[in-house]
């Protein structure tokens, strides 16, 4: 018992997020998450806390802490100042580690966000571009997006923007000097390895399943099962 | 014995010379908030405010979507904070209240873990040679404007007064959740009292409207937006705040995070489409605004070149309130002048 949790405690943020919670559960009644979802961040706390391997095992491999909108409201209300949405953040990154996101639907969901917002982040340097907000990927951005993204280039210099263009401004294309420095940030902190991870986990699910990855991809950005939501 | 405890709750903000971060969300959806955030500061207060061509994100959409790694984020973070030394600046001010919070949190791991800076010290010169100090001043963009809402207010063209009735204009405000919900002594007002927004609001002629939802997230909930699949979560979150405020008829939402301000406008959208419901009694939906546009508005400067009308629900409304000029000619032209042809109607929200 604890060997798992020990390994969790080497996250040094664990230590920050989690102590001496005694499952009031006000941090499950302020969650927007688990307004709308099957989740409960006091059992999280609950199973973390209580260092059973086999149970923060099947937690790890779970759609539950998938959940989390990271939105830190229940920062605020806990009486003992822990940080669940933090402990949720530790349990996501040893799951990626281990693997074990593959195994439940909201997991794998990883791998679409890691081709999305993390390749756009050692590509373009931003997290979010005009360029990746496609319509059809976001028909809940309506029209007028659709007619901004239409004539980006014309229009956006009214807002001081410099769309594709280099010199200080909003959505600027930032320099390749800049891009491999960003880069090698990602090398040598682990940035990069974590990617790697979720790439190869994703992929040899993929291969185990036949499915091509572009299905694959396409498939866990517009899958849900019905089972998450309350 | 209230004043004291109030000063509980402020912070310091610094008065000049800052480094301005941009926002990877506010210079995607809204670049004119940015830009008229500096055209404030540099023209219509004088201050130096430098923004810099090799900055980049700080990657905090990603830490809270799991997929970059503690150490990762910092020392992105780090780049940032060398680039501001470089230029000679100490004081930061980021746009997105997301980065906002994430930047304190790192600011804060390293004080009470020294270690953690040393070793993000050591990254940042193993992979690009750098050095940096760590910023004297942190704060966001809205609370330079709090600090200077006064200063600004004589030089105002509209105050947030109905032109029709003389009263004052009702605004929910809403500040973002890692404004303050985490570190609260880093906001104005802390987590218990967020004032930021209030301020503005009391401050250009407004009045604040208190609803049930007033601190309930926007719904981002990042993975639950950025995947397609699970979305329902981030617009059932909207639909909880934008029912809870609908019963005080407000005239405008005034944003902090530029990815709330882009959520409480496109849910309007979305949820009108879904349920041909819409939040104002003539189905044009609720003016949302962040505080730098709301700024921008009330000093003169045209709408159409803040940007406004790439807002999905439309601001005429509120511009007639306050009786603001502004030329309908002039909305969708392009930045030569040509006229482009108006976007598509939604099937329910009037635009």
């Amino acid at each position: 018992m604890g060997a798992l949790y020990d390994k969790l405690n080497e996250d040094f943020r664990l230590e920050e997020a989690l102590n001496a919670c005694m499952s009031c559960g006000v941090c499950t009644a302020i969650c927007p998450a688990a307004e709308f979802y099957h989740y409960d961040p006091r059992a999280i706390c609950t199973i973390v806390q209580s260092q059973d391997d086999a149970e923060i095992e099947k937690l790890l491999k779970s759609d539950t802490i998938w959940y989390c909108g990271q939105c830190m409201s229940c920062k605020t209300r806990c009486p003992r100042g822990n940080t669940p949405g933090i402990v949720i953040s530790v349990l996501r990154t040893y799951a990626q580690k281990m693997g074990y996101f593959v195994e439940n639907e909201k997991g794998r969901q990883q791998y679409a966000i890691e081709q999305t917002v993390g390749q756009n982040i050692l590509k373009r340097g931003y997290c979010v571009h005009p360029d990746i907000v496609t319509v059809d990927k976001h028909p809940e951005q309506g029209p007028v997006w659709e007619w901004y993204m239409e004539h980006i280039a014309e229009v956006s210099p009214r807002f001081g923007a410099k769309y594709h263009q280099r010199g200080a401004g909003a959505i600027r294309d930032i320099a390749e000097d800049d891009l491999k420095e960003i880069n090698a940030i990602f090398e040598v902190t682990g940035g990069k390895e974590m990617y790697r991870q979720i790439e190869e986990q994703s992929e040899t699910f993929a291969k185990e399943h036949n499915l091509p990855m572009d299905e694959y991809v396409q498939h866990i950005f517009t899958e849900d099962s019905g089972c998450h939501s309350l | 014995m209230q004043k004291r405890f109030w000063n509980e709750y402020q912070k310091e903000i610094a008065d000049d010379h800052y480094y301005y971060a941009r926002s990877c969300i506010r210079q995607s959806f809204t670049p004119g908030a940015e830009n008229m955030f500096l055209k404030i500061l540099r023209e219509d207060l004088g201050k130096d405010v430098y923004d810099d061509e090799h900055q980049h994100t700080c990657t905090g959409i990603g830490y809270h979507s799991d997929i970059v790694p503690f150490y990762t984020t910092a020392t992105v973070m780090a780049r940032l904070f060398s680039l501001m030394t470089a230029a000679g600046y100490k004081n930061y001010i980021p746009s997105c209240v997301t980065s906002f919070g994430l930047y304190v949190e790192v600011l804060e791991t390293w004080k009470h873990q020294p270690e953690t800076l040393e070793k993000t010290r050591e990254y940042l010169f193993k992979a690009t040679k750098r050095e940096f100090e760590v910023p004297e001043n942190i704060v966001h963009s809205s609370d330079v404007l709090y600090k200077f809402r006064n200063e600004l207010k004589p030089k105002m063209k509209y105050q947030l007064v109905n032109r029709h009735t003389g009263e004052p204009l009702r605004g929910v405000e809403h500040v973002g959740c890692h404004y303050a919900k985490v570190f609260p002594a880093f906001g104005v007002g802390g987590a218990e009292f967020p004032y930021v927004l209030a301020g503005l609001i009391e401050a250009w002629g407004g009045e604040v409207v208190d609803y049930p939802e007033r601190r309930h997230c926007c719904g981002f909930g990042f993975r639950n937006y950025l995947v397609q699949a699970n979305r329902g979560y981030s617009v059932s979150n909207t639909h909880k705040k934008l029912e809870s405020m609908e019963p005080y008829h407000p005239d405008f939402i005034l944003t902090n995070c530029p990815g709330c301000n882009m959520f409480l406008d496109r849910w309007q959208y979305t949820i009108s489409e879904m349920e041909h419901k819409t939040y104002d009694t003539e189905g044009k939906g609720i003016p949302v605004l962040s505080h730098e546009e709301l700024a921008a508005l009330l000093m003169g400067y045209d709408p159409w070149e803040i940007g406004l009308q790439i807002h999905q629900v439309q601001v005429e409304s509120l511009l007639d309130k306050i009786g603001i000029e502004y030329d309908p000619k002039g909305k969708y032209a392009d930045a030569s002048g040509r006229q482009l042809a108006p976007p598509e109607k939604p099937t329910c929200l009037c635009v």
